[in-house]
């Protein structure tokens, strides 16, 4: 027999399943009194600093109907490109900025809903800049393993036409649907990212 | 104050020539994990993309994550037992769960968040979506949480949750489990899934968790129990240790023109 390789198997994901919010807000499913605030409902502080704006949209499924038991969690830079993460090695992010974000989507109307900043631009690993994104991560019952993708800004088109990562979609018409449209609502720049299994 | 000098210390362009350099992480074996499409698990079916995934090599988005300090953790958050009672200890047969949280280089996650909830002794959840008939345990609330060590160690305390039914076949019934969620130090890392107990015959007959197809992964996902962790006259003990993705070190940089 050859030599064995030393590295583990990564352990296999299972759904998160129809309770995930027992595990990730309970005080929104009204366990309350275990600890006193869920984990990502706050990102940005009066001293956090950027661009206020507000995310939110929908999750499909194959059959156009929107999933009201997903939870989604949010990553991303600061105004000037910086993750607030010991990982991140350029440079110290803003302090008030956690960047990270946890949402359930609504039990009604399947509506998720972030209040952040808009990040600034980061670099590609040749040094190239891609565009602004915030990157998002979905889970729900049915999803057996937990999907990553990125949310881009629909008046970022000049940086989104030199994006790497953008550049690298082999299939066009897909390139659309990573892209979230601008608006306005009650004077906040609003985002409106849907996603669609 | 003490991540700044990390951080100064791995910054700099000397650093890009050293060996050594952690890397991306390793591609994910995705025959090891579940598919997205598994019929037997119907609810799978309109729930997984139905376009491939798009492959995106790691950049500094995926390579970094949020870090919990053990600040955020209090003290009752890994006792299930305790974390919601209101007139006495939870129901049920009583556990200690612990294990190491490691990478696939077998190295310890130091400071991983791990979240974890579950079913009461009955197999019912708090939930008001939830319609089993079992009863509800007014002492059991069914969440906590805890913080990895420098040794990547975490442990709580709960009762054993039970078996229950779910709306799949007429007549599917899910093993006794604890679902999980870990935070590493990447977003790359990002994991949930779920703990089942040894010698469950129960796992076998579940179509959650033939989505996994090698036999070697569910085992990697049951827990043993472990005589010599029991707590005597008090609690039973089972070890579960958990493996995030690991990151490529570089020994020979393979850089793009111009950087
Ligand atoms: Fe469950």
């Amino acid at each position: 027999m050859v030599q064995t390789l030393t590295t583990l198997k990564e352990s296999p994901s299972q759904t998160a399943g129809p309770y995930v919010h027992i595990g990730a807000t309970p005080n929104w499913v009204e366990i309350t009194g275990v600890w006193d605030e869920d984990l990502g409902l706050v990102l940005v502080g009066p001293e956090t600093k950027g661009e206020r704006i507000i995310v939110k949209g929908r999750v499909f499924d194959g059959s156009g109907n929107v999933i009201k038991d997903a939870l989604i969690e949010i990553w991303q830079a600061d105004a000037d490109g910086l993750y607030n993460s010991p990982e991140e090695k350029r440079g110290k992010a803003d302090p008030n900025f956690v960047g990270w974000g946890r949402q359930p989507t609504d039990g009604t109307t399947g509506e998720y809903r972030f209040e952040t900043i808009k990040p600034g631009r980061v670099p590609y690993k040749d040094g190239r800049l891609m565009a602004p994104h915030i990157t998002v991560w979905i889970v729900a019952r049915g999803i057996n393993i937990g999907l990553h993708t990125r949310l881009y800004f629909g008046d970022e088109e000049a940086a989104n036409a030199e994006c790497p990562v953008l550049a690298r979609i082999e299939h066009k018409f897909r390139l659309p649907t990573l892209i979230a449209a601008r608006s306005e609502e009650n004077g906040m720049p609003t985002y409106t990212f849907d996603i669609r299994l | 104050m003490q991540r700044k000098a990390i951080l100064s210390e791995v910054s700099g362009p000397r650093q890009e020539q050293m060996t050594g350099l952690e890397g991306g992480f390793y591609q994910r074996d995705r025959s090891w994990h579940p598919a997205a499409l598994t019929p037997q698990y119907k609810t799978s079916v309109l729930r997984s993309p139905q376009y491939p995934l798009l492959a995106l090599e790691n950049t500094i988005s995926e390579m970094t994550g949020p870090r919990f300090g053990h600040g955020t953790i209090g003290p009752l958050d890994n006792d299930l037992i305790r974390n919601f009672a209101k007139t006495g200890d939870a129901i049920g047969q009583r556990i200690i769960v612990y294990g190491r949280v490691l990478d696939e280089n077998a190295r310890p996650v130091p400071g991983a968040l791990v979240e974890f909830w579950q079913a009461n002794a009955g197999g019912r959840y708090r939930h008001k979506k939830e319609t089993y008939l079992a009863a509800i345990d007014p002492n059991f609330g069914g969440c906590g949480r805890a913080i990895t060590d420098a040794e990547g160690r975490y442990w709580f305390r709960t009762i054993k949750p039970g078996a229950y039914p779910w709306p799949n076949g007429v007549n599917d019934w899910r093993p006794a489990h604890i679902h999980f969620s870990l935070f590493g130090h990447a977003f790359a890392q990002r994991l949930i899934t779920q703990m089942y107990f040894e010698g469950d015959p129960m796992i076998w007959q579940c179509p959650i968790v033939s989505t996994i197809a090698d036999k070697a992964a569910i085992d990697q996902l049951t827990a043993v129990l472990d005589r010599n962790a029991t707590l005597p006259m008090d609690a039973l003990a089972y070890k579960f240790d958990i493996v995030l993705r690991g990151r490529r070190s570089t020994m020979f940089e393979n850089r793009m023109e111009g950087n």
